[in-house]
This record gives C-alpha cells, sequence and structure tokens, in this order.
C-alpha cells in the first residue's frame, strides 16, 4: 500500500516554511502534495520518497503527523478515465473520504490519490483493481 | 502508612492548645504591627489600641483586613516594623501590576520559615538523603530560597539551578539522579514533553516527588503529572505577602494541604460580604502571619478562593487542611454576564487525553458580545491523520466546557508545542477585551 505523511499544521504565516525545512534538510524528495483546510488550522498530505524517514524527522520536531495507507491508482490521462475509476466505486458504495490527483507524463500516466474509510480500505483495491487499474505501490510510486 | 514528622509536638498538638498559644501569638504580632506607621494609623481607627482589646481568637474579627493595594501603598517601609539593620533579607513580588510589595526578614523570622518548610518537606515523606531540585526562580520571588534553605535544614542535597533552560535541566536530573523536584505544574509537564529528545529517558531518572505550586492547577493536572512520570506531586500552598511557599503543604496522604495554625490564623470568608462563610464552605482565604516580627501582617485578604476540611486528616495532624486554591476573587472571568474560573476549563480540558499538556484561554469581543477561545495542543501519539477524528475532538471539547461552565467557548486546535509557555507561571488566559 502506498503511504501517506499527513501533518497537522497550524492556518498561520510561517507553519508550512517550517516543515518544508525539515523535508530539505532529510534530504526527502516530494512527489505530490495537498491541503486539507479546516480554518484555523489544516492537515498537510505528502507523497513522498521516504515516508518513514520524512516522518521521524517531523516527529522528532514535534509535529503531530501519521503515516496512512492511501490508495494510488494509475489513472491513463484520457478523457472519461476518473469516472470510469469514481463509477466503479461508486457501484459498490465505497465513499472517498479526501482524493487529489496529479499528472505524471501529460496525456500518458496520472495518478489519483484516495484515503478511504479504513474497513472499506481493501474491498476498494480490489475494486479498483477490477475495473483495470493498476494500484501502485510505494516504491512503483515514486519510480514511475 | 508510615507518617513522618518534622515537628511531632507543634504538628499534632491539641486544638484547644493550639489555640491557646495561636491567642498568644496573635497578642504578640499586634504589639508588633503597633511598631508600624501602617497599623499605628489603621488600628485605632478600628478601636484597637493594644494587644489587650484582643481577649479571644474571635475578637481577631475586629481587626480590619488588610489588601493588596496596603501593602502597595505602605511601599517601601510603611510595614516595617524593626531597625533595618535587623533586617537581613528583603523580598519583593513581581510587581506585574506596576506597584512592587516588600517583606522584611529578621534573622528569627528566616528561622521560623525556614522551619515551616523543612516540616513540609518531611511531611511529604522527602528526607536526608533525598537529592532535590529547585525549579524555581530564585531571586526577589520567594519560591526559589524558600524551599532551598528548608531543604537544607532536612538535609537534602539541594541544587540551586533555578527555573528555565529545559535542557540543563533534564542533564542535571539525570547527573546527579535528582530524586526530588520543585517546580511549577505547567513547567513540570513542559520538562515531561522534552524528555527523550536529547537521549535522557524517564528511565535514565529517579524522580520520586515533586512539589508542585506557585500556579493554580487541578487534581487532573496532578494525575497527568504523577502518572507521566511516576512519581508522587504534593501540592504547596504560600505567597510571598505570608512568607512565600510553606503556608500550607500537603504530607503523605494527598489530601490536601495542612495549614500550619501555629504560624497562621486562617479565616474563609465570603468575598462580598467579608463575613465568614460557614464551617467547610467555599471562600476567599485570609491570613494572619503570628510569627513574622520584621513585617507583621494581620487579616491579609489573599483572593485566592479555596475552603477548610473541617474533618482531621489521616496523619494525625492536627492542622487543618486548605483545599487547592479553586480560584482567584480577581482572576474570575465575566463571560456574557456569566462567572468564569479558568480552572474550571483547565479542570474539563486536562481530562481529555488527545491534547496535551499546554492550554490557553483567550477572551475578545465580537460585536458587543463576549467571546471564549480555548486554544489547545494536539497530543502528537494520538494523532491519526483524521479530520473526522480531530472536528469530533474539537466538539468533545467544546460539549464538555459547556456542560461545565454554561457557555459554548470557540475551540481551536494548535500544534504541539506551539501555545506560549513561560518557563515560570504559564499565561494561560488573555483577556483583550477593551477596558471601559
Amino acid at each position: 500500500m502506498a503511504k501517506q505523511l499527513t501533518v497537522f499544521v497550524e492556518n498561520r504565516a510561517g507553519r508550512l516554511k517550517s516543515i518544508t525545512d525539515s523535508l530539505r534538510k532529510s534530504n526527502i524528495d516530494i512527489r505530490a502534495f495537498t491541503i486539507q483546510d479546516r480554518g484555523d488550522y489544516g492537515l498537510l498530505k505528502l507523497i513522498v520518497d521516504r515516508p518513514n524517514d520524512a516522518y521521524l524527522a517531523l516527529a522528532d520536531l514535534g509535529y503531530a503527523c501519521a503515516l496512512r495507507d492511501i490508495l494510488a491508482i494509475s489513472v491513463p490521462d484520457q478523457p472519461g478515465n476518473f469516472h470510469r475509476l469514481t463509477s466503479a466505486l461508486a457501484d459498490h458504495a465505497v465513499n472517498v473520504i479526501d482524493a487529489y490527483g496529479f499528472v505524471l507524463q501529460p496525456h500518458k500516466t496520472g495518478v489519483c490519490c484516495m484515503e478511504i474509510d479504513q474497513p472499506q480500505l481493501m474491498k476498494a483495491r480490489d475494486i479498483v483493481a477490477q475495473a483495470g487499474f493498476t494500484v501502485l505501490e510505494d516504491d512503483e510510486l515514486y519510480n514511475l | 502508612m508510615e507518617v513522618p514528622f518534622w515537628n511531632k509536638e507543634i504538628e499534632t498538638l491539641d486544638r484547644p492548645m493550639l489555640e491557646k498559644l495561636q491567642l498568644q501569638r496573635l497578642r504578640e504580632a499586634i504589639s508588633w504591627a503597633f511598631r508600624t506607621p501602617f497599623y499605628q494609623k489603621r488600628l485605632p481607627q478600628a478601636g484597637i489600641t493594644g494587644p489587650d482589646d484582643i481577649k479571644s481568637l474571635p475578637d481577631l474579627q475586629r481587626i480590619p483586613f488588610t489588601e493588596k493595594d496596603d501593602l502597595r501603598r505602605s511601599f517601601p517601609k510603611g510595614l516595617l516594623a524593626v531597625e533595618m539593620k535587623e533586617v537581613i533579607r528583603i523580598h519583593s513580588s513581581s510587581g506585574t501590576t506596576g506597584i512592587p510589595t516588600v517583606i522584611y526578614f529578621a534573622r528569627d523570622d528566616l528561622d521560623r520559615w525556614t522551619d515551616l518548610l523543612a516540616r513540609c518537606i518531611v511531611a511529604t515523606g522527602a528526607s536526608a538523603g533525598d537529592v532535590f531540585q529547585n525549579m524555581m526562580t530564585y531571586g526577589m520571588f520567594t519560591g526559589g530560597l524558600g524551599l532551598h534553605y528548608g531543604a537544607e535544614r532536612v538535609g537534602m542535597t539541594v541544587i540551586p539551578i533555578s527555573g528555565g533552560k529545559t535542557k540543563r535541566q533534564i542533564q542535571t536530573m539525570k547527573d546527579f539522579q535528582t530524586t526530588v523536584l520543585h517546580v511549577t505544574p505547567s513547567y513540570l509537564l513542559h520538562i515531561q514533553s522534552k524528555l527523550g529528545e536529547d537521549g535522557v529517558n524517564l528511565a535514565d531518572l529517579s524522580l520520586r516527588r515533586a512539589f508542585i505550586g506557585a500556579e493554580p492547577h487541578s487534581e487532573n493536572t496532578r494525575r497527568k503529572i504523577e502518572e507521566l512520570l511516576g512519581i508522587d506531586a504534593f501540592n504547596s500552598y504560600g505567597l510571598s505577602e505570608l512568607n512565600g511557599p510553606g503556608v500550607a503543604f500537603e504530607c503523605v496522604c494527598k489530601k490536601d494541604m495542612h495549614l500550619w495554625e501555629d504560624a497562621y490564623i486562617v479565616e474563609i470568608i465570603d468575598p462580598i460580604s467579608g463575613q465568614a462563610v460557614e464551617n467547610g464552605q467555599e471562600g476567599e482565604v485570609v491570613l494572619t502571619n503570628l510569627v513574622r516580627r520584621a513585617t507583621p501582617i494581620l487579616r491579609y485578604r489573599t483572593r485566592d478562593l479555596a475552603f477548610l476540611h473541617p474533618e482531621p486528616c489521616e496523619c494525625g495532624r492536627t492542622h487543618r487542611r486548605l483545599s487547592r486554591i479553586l480560584g482567584r476573587t480577581d482572576d474570575m472571568l465575566i463571560i456574557n454576564g456569566v462567572n468564569v474560573f479558568p480552572s474550571q476549563i483547565e479542570e474539563k480540558i486536562m481530562k481529555i487525553p488527545e491534547v496535551a499538556t499546554n492550554y490557553q484561554i483567550y477572551v475578545d469581543k465580537k460585536g458587543a458580545l463576549d467571546r471564549l477561545t480555548v486554544k489547545v495542543e494536539i497530543y502528537p501519539k494520538l494523532f491519526l491523520g483524521e479530520v473526522s477524528k480531530l472536528e469530533a475532538l474539537r466538539g468533545r471539547i467544546r460539549e464538555e466546557l459547556r456542560s461545565s461552565i454554561v457557555i459554548t467557548p470557540n475551540v481551536e486546535l494548535h500544534e504541539p508545542g506551539s501555545l506560549p509557555i513561560s518557563e515560570g507561571k504559564a499565561k494561560r488566559v488573555v483577556d483583550e477585551r477593551p477596558k471601559d
């Protein structure tokens, strides 16, 4: 399973810099990130090349952070494919808590990262695979 | 349970004898008070011309209260009862409100204060052979030096490290295998959160006891300290106007603090009417110093809210027990007409494991209404990276507080270690409402 690093971050100037500075010093490569904004705070979600090292670097500084299993799905970058993916999940009543996507090679490969409720996570992986998508493991995600 | 004593005779003196001693000492204190410019004026105004006007302990109530402002107005020498050459130490309050207050000690005064502190220390089970790391600020603040001399008298190995410099505190605890700490509860929790960062873990230490005081804290805070550090924590009470620490202290039973009634007379009054409350009821603590010659203070209004346990303690001491400080008559917040004590908020927050040990209460105005915001830090070890759990936590804190203080606060979640902590007293309450 691919790992997402989630960091609790207060919504004020300079907080992100403090995190990125720590990741830079640990020579962590960031493949993707997004922020879920909750007003006074946000959750910074990161896909990085060495999730365990990144986690430890931030935890040592006292950050509230967590590594979570997510679905990282390789999706061909053509019209309709994301819809095919969401339809497959919807048909089996799988709820997506949060999701974000990025394009690796324009018109060829995109990646969709999905947070799924823990009890439904394995089921969701099977559904996605049956629908013809490739679910990426950690290493695959970074070596695309 | 073995109950250690420093001065068993005095600590277990039967009540009639104790009260007899109090009356005798009260009369002496009044004659000393008459040597100060302040009481020379104040006492005759109340019809008291000398110690002979006090024939029984209830006559104490004829003496007018002394307030903090009286001390400020008497600065610097209005309450000095001896020649300056007899004064061997001066302590002064922090003067956070602007005008300082001062307390003078003659040699005998310091000796008696030190003896009270030795009594406090021994009552907790600490003894000669303990290594005592005194993290209270030294200097004009009474917290540091007071316990320092008491601990030396007991024969402990005293480390006068004073406050601050967390890494050095932790390293020192390891280097000398400290067994007893004297510290504010908020700073102790701060230190606990830093254990392990530089390779010193709890297992490397030999901590057994902590004396915690100098700021109000809840029973849950004490338990948190005891559980996180695996020690016994003893509450301490004192204020600089009445010497400093050593007014009241917990014994091995840890069921509130014995107030040394051979040295102080304690009254609990209704802060509005000034009348004594019923036995066991909560009210403002009023203290008379019976044995300090250089700066006698009679019926001092402490602004601290507490109650006295009417029943005796299992330890056998006859000196009554003062509850923890439940609030301050002057730190009560009035929010949209509702009285709120910061201690009520702390009590609730400290029960919730998902929040860390630091918090802040913030009050401002939104339009015509007061707005209460409670800021808490996330506890990293229980963070799972889920928004739903964070929002549930926020809702739970809000609901817990609403049921306790009647008003519904905003609850802000903050990063661990982000809220301000001074290395002495924590800045818990920020009131930004415009003053009229």
